[in-house]
């Protein structure tokens, strides 16, 4: 039933405005097509519209407790109501954000609060530009339209497959995505020798997006030592390298160890083998901030001259598209930073969400039928979801027979399975997967 | 960085470079005119009593979350902000001629305006902007591909509405044009058309089909009541004088006090006849440009605007907030008229009180303002523009007796 309902939506094409009406004024505008509807929330409609009790919602990617509710870190909720008594303004911070939180990422993630002597080098030498930005999207977008501007090569790589909004904000940026190979649906592994190799055909100095952790929607990373031999083709074929941050913790639980990636980084732009890079860095998972849009782009210059020209060109961006970032969830940032019990709260806060994720993962594993299909990937996997190698088939039958909802790839987000629920959801998909 | 090419060091923006020029003046009697942004009578920021009410009930409610907003935005709040412009019987919204979207403030609100124009409007792709205008304007539209050029609007010699140039620009633009119009409080100067003169205007405009791109970004700051600062909008609309396509650019960051929140909506008005097709395909693709440049908008400071917007009790303290501030304004643009006029300031100085909104085009040049800022350590655009807000009972004898100092300074080394 949803898929007759998503076929019917994208078969509406294009209205022809002039088979609505004859009066003059419709020729003010082009054909304006009907864009297709994102497909996430095309799930989460038809979720909606279920009247089957035992439902499941897949789609979403968000954090849910074990009852299904959202919920608001205990530590955002302490810092919030702190900022409600004591915030005096709500003025305009410059185009780049507040340079307390700017300095509050650089130090958080370059310097790994002083556990990496390379990033604290590039800091103090001034090669580290921090620019506050509307979330991960945002992020994305800024960077992408200054290497449109500026940088000599607009072909961009992303991993097959990827988040699906990467491919959309590079292109509308004007870039030029190409997928690289990355991961092996039959074998629900990573493609690793494909990697390499298609990574080594492109051509010299491409753009090459690495997920930092718990790559989205696989959950597979690369390990440490295949880190160093992809950094090596990055080294060898002058790529330049934008990593995306979304998920910071989801895979240890302790955001300071999952940016291994970030160090190896750090070290090769200290050493000027990679003499320059890009994060993306998001807040919206990790603190729960999702709405409240709070991320940050940073970009490691090669000179601490070469940084004065890039954060003026990159606020000369982002002024016309919207002149300054949205506070609130900066303000929550600061609160919780700059008070070290909050911080700790936090942190724990965290390690509790990540910590009900991997549990039910391994609930959902425990209750799987492993006699005809082989489950261990789920335990390799990290992050906030399962990337369960089911077809689209399967998939449709969960939602035609089940009322579990997820997207045709096969992704899971793990956060819409709980203790109430587990069960259900394993029995389904091992009536799915039977012979 | 040898693979970057052209990364040159630019000059500050001007207005956060005046900023940061005024943070690093160490004279304990600076005076900060340059600012876009209200200020007590203690020179303090403020934050509306509206808005702390609403966010102590936000954050206290059952159902307060962080979750992503849908790609539109909140729809409380893009709703009820309509009808803040519009009005609450506007025929408009009734007829569902109306699409609405939360966007990243005015800015934000331009800057998606723009994106979809450039894509879909199939009329003449050159913007008109007002003689002069915000500093961002120019910047927001050619950013985004457009030509751009202007329409006169301040007649320096009269300090007064230059209604004939700005007619005829309307008549010699090709047909199909756009025009930003600023709803009310002019940003730099702080006049605006009459209503006699809005008449004149939008009937021009409808005559050479142009689109009309309203920015409001002052609505109840002119004269401190919502209705009548949306008079423009609501007499091109609900009067049906223009029957081409209308946007408007609506922010909510000066008239709640919320600068940084960044809360605006986008409303287009694509077709004076009920077009539901059209409309959901006009949705759709805004919904395609967001998506691809921040997936969805933030949700606090549009949860806020929201509540206020529909509890009655949150609305009523709101318009008094809006008196607090639009009649402080007021009695700073008397009193710094009248010291001038006590010191006997050579030239006229009747045009600051008949000026509306945050800022007074005081008239003065460029060198006059660098004296200012060097001499007495007032800070203001090198337009003249001064941001009344800035002005206050303790420092307004002290600007007046420095504008003074600088007028006679200039004139003198004239003769
Ligand atoms: C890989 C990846 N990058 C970036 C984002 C951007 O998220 P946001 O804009 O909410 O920070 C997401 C969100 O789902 C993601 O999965
Ligand atoms: C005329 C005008 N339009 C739009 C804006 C946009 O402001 P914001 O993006 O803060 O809502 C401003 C702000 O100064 C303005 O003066």
């Amino acid at each position: 039933m949803y898929r007759t309902q998503l076929a019917k939506q994208v078969s509406t094409k294009r209205i022809l405005l002039k088979q609505f009406s004859t009066t003059s004024q419709l020729s003010s505008w082009n054909d304006i097509p009907l864009a297709p509807p994102d497909k996430i929330l095309g799930i989460t409609e038809a979720f909606k519209e279920d009247k089957n009790t035992k439902k499941i919602n897949l789609g979403v990617g968000a954090y849910r407790d074990n009852q299904g509710k959202p919920i608001i870190f205990p530590s955002v909720k302490q810092a919030e109501t702190k900022l409600l008594q004591t915030e005096t303004e709500k003025e305009y911070t410059p185009i780049n954000g507040s340079k307390t939180f700017q300095n509050i990422v650089k130090n958080f993630i370059f310097n790994n609060s002083n556990k990496d002597a390379n990033g604290k080098q590039l800091i103090e030498d001034g090669r580290i530009v921090t620019a506050q930005t509307i979330s991960g999207t945002g992020s994305l977008r800024v960077i992408a339209d200054f290497l449109n501007r500026f940088y000599s090569s607009k072909k961009i790589l992303v991993p097959q497959p990827t988040w699906a909004n990467h491919v959309a904000v590079f292109a509308d940026a004007g870039l030029t995505p190409e997928y690289y190979a990355y991961y092996d649906k039959s074998k629900n592994d990573l493609d690793y020798a494909n990697l390499k190799k298609s990574l080594a055909e492109q051509p010299e100095g491409s753009i090459v997006l690495l997920h930092a952790c718990c790559h989205n929607p696989t959950g597979m990373d690369l390990t440490p030592e295949q880190q160093d031999e992809v950094l090596q083709i990055v080294q060898d074929k002058k790529f330049f390298p934008l990593v995306d941050m979304a998920y910071q913790g989801f895979g240890s639980g302790i955001p300071y160890e999952d940016i291994g990636f970030i160090r190896k980084l750090t070290a090769l732009a200290n050493s000027n083998k990679i003499p320059s890079f890009a994060l993306c860095q998001s807040f919206a998972k990790n603190m729960g901030l999702y709405g409240e849009r709070t991320g940050s782009i940073s970009i490691i210059t090669s000179s601490g001259e070469a940084s004065k020209a890039v954060e003026s060109q990159l606020k000369k961006l982002i002024r016309p598209m919207y002149s300054s970032p949205p506070i609130h969830g900066s303000k929550i940032v600061e609160t919780i930073f700059q008070d070290e019990a909050l911080l700790q709260s936090w942190l724990s806060d965290l390690n509790q969400v990540v910590g009900r994720l991997n549990t039910i993962r391994q609930t959902l594993y425990d209750r799987l039928d492993k006699t005809n299909y082989n489950w261990d990937h789920l335990l390799k996997q990290k992050g906030m979801f399962v990337y369960t190698g089911l077809s689209s088939e399967q998939v449709i039958r969960l939602r035609n027979e089940f009322s579990v909802y997820a997207t045709e790839d096969g992704r899971f987000s793990i956060s819409g399975i709980n203790d109430n629920n587990v069960e259900y959801l394993a029995n389904a998909i091992n009536e799915v997967i039977k012979k | 960085m040898s693979k970057f090419v052209g990364v040159t060091e630019l000059p500050p923006d001007p207005l956060f470079g005046l900023k940061a020029r005024y943070n690093a003046d160490s004279r304990s009697d600076k005076v900060d005119l340059g600012i876009g942004a209200y200020r007590d009578n203690n020179g303090k920021p403020w934050i509306l009593p509206a808005v702390k009410q609403a966010e102590q009930k936000l954050i206290t409610s059952h159902d307060y979350n962080h979750e992503y907003l849908s790609i539109s935005g909140f729809e409380p709040f893009f709703n009820a902000a309509a009808k803040v412009i519009l009005g609450g019987d506007s025929l408009a919204i009734a007829e569902k001629r109306v699409v609405s979207q939360q966007s990243l403030s005015g800015t934000g609100a331009l800057h998606l305006a723009g994106v979809f124009i450039k894509q879909f409007y199939n009329g003449n792709h050159t913007i008109y902007l007002s003689q002069p205008t915000w500093a961002n304007h120019k910047q927001i539209f050619e950013y985004i591909g457009f030509k751009v050029a202007s329409y006169p609007y301040w007649d320096n010699e009269t300090k007064s509405l230059d209604l004939k140039g700005y007619l005829a620009a309307i008549e010699d633009a090709a047909p199909g044009s756009i025009f930003v119009l600023h709803a009310c409080a002019h940003n730099p100067t702080g006049l605006d058309p009459n209503e006699a003169q809005w008449d004149q205007i939008l009937k021009a405009l409808e005559k050479k089909q142009h689109l009309v791109l309203f920015d409001s970004a002052y609505q109840g700051f002119a004269s401190g009541d919502l209705n009548k600062d949306a008079h423009a909008i609501r007499h091109a609309i609900n009067n049906r004088i223009i029957t081409s396509p209308i946007v408007i650019c609506q922010s909510f960051a000066k008239n709640c006090g919320m600068y940084g929140e960044r809360v605006g909506a986008i409303h287009i008005i694509a077709t004076s006849q009920p077009n539901d097709a059209l409309n959901r395909a006009i949705k759709s693709q805004l919904n395609r440009i967001i998506r691809s440049e921040l997936s969805n908008p933030p949700a606090y400071g549009s949860k806020i605007v929201a509540k206020i917007l529909s509890d009655p009790q949150l609305y009523a303290q709101w318009e008094q907030d809006l008196i607090t501030m639009s009649s402080r304004i007021h009695q700073m643009r008397a009193a710094l008229r009248g010291k001038l006029e006590e010191l006997g300031t050579p030239g006229t100085w009747d045009h600051i009180t008949s000026q509306t909104g945050m800022f007074s085009f005081t008239g003065l040049n460029k060198e006059m303002v660098d004296r200012l800022e060097q001499v007495h350590g007032v800070y203001m655009v090198s337009s003249g523009r001064a941001s009344v807000a800035g002005l206050n009972e303790g420092n307004v004898d002290r600007v007046a007796k420095a504008i003074d100092e600088v007028v006679r300074y200039h004139s003198k080394s004239k003769l």
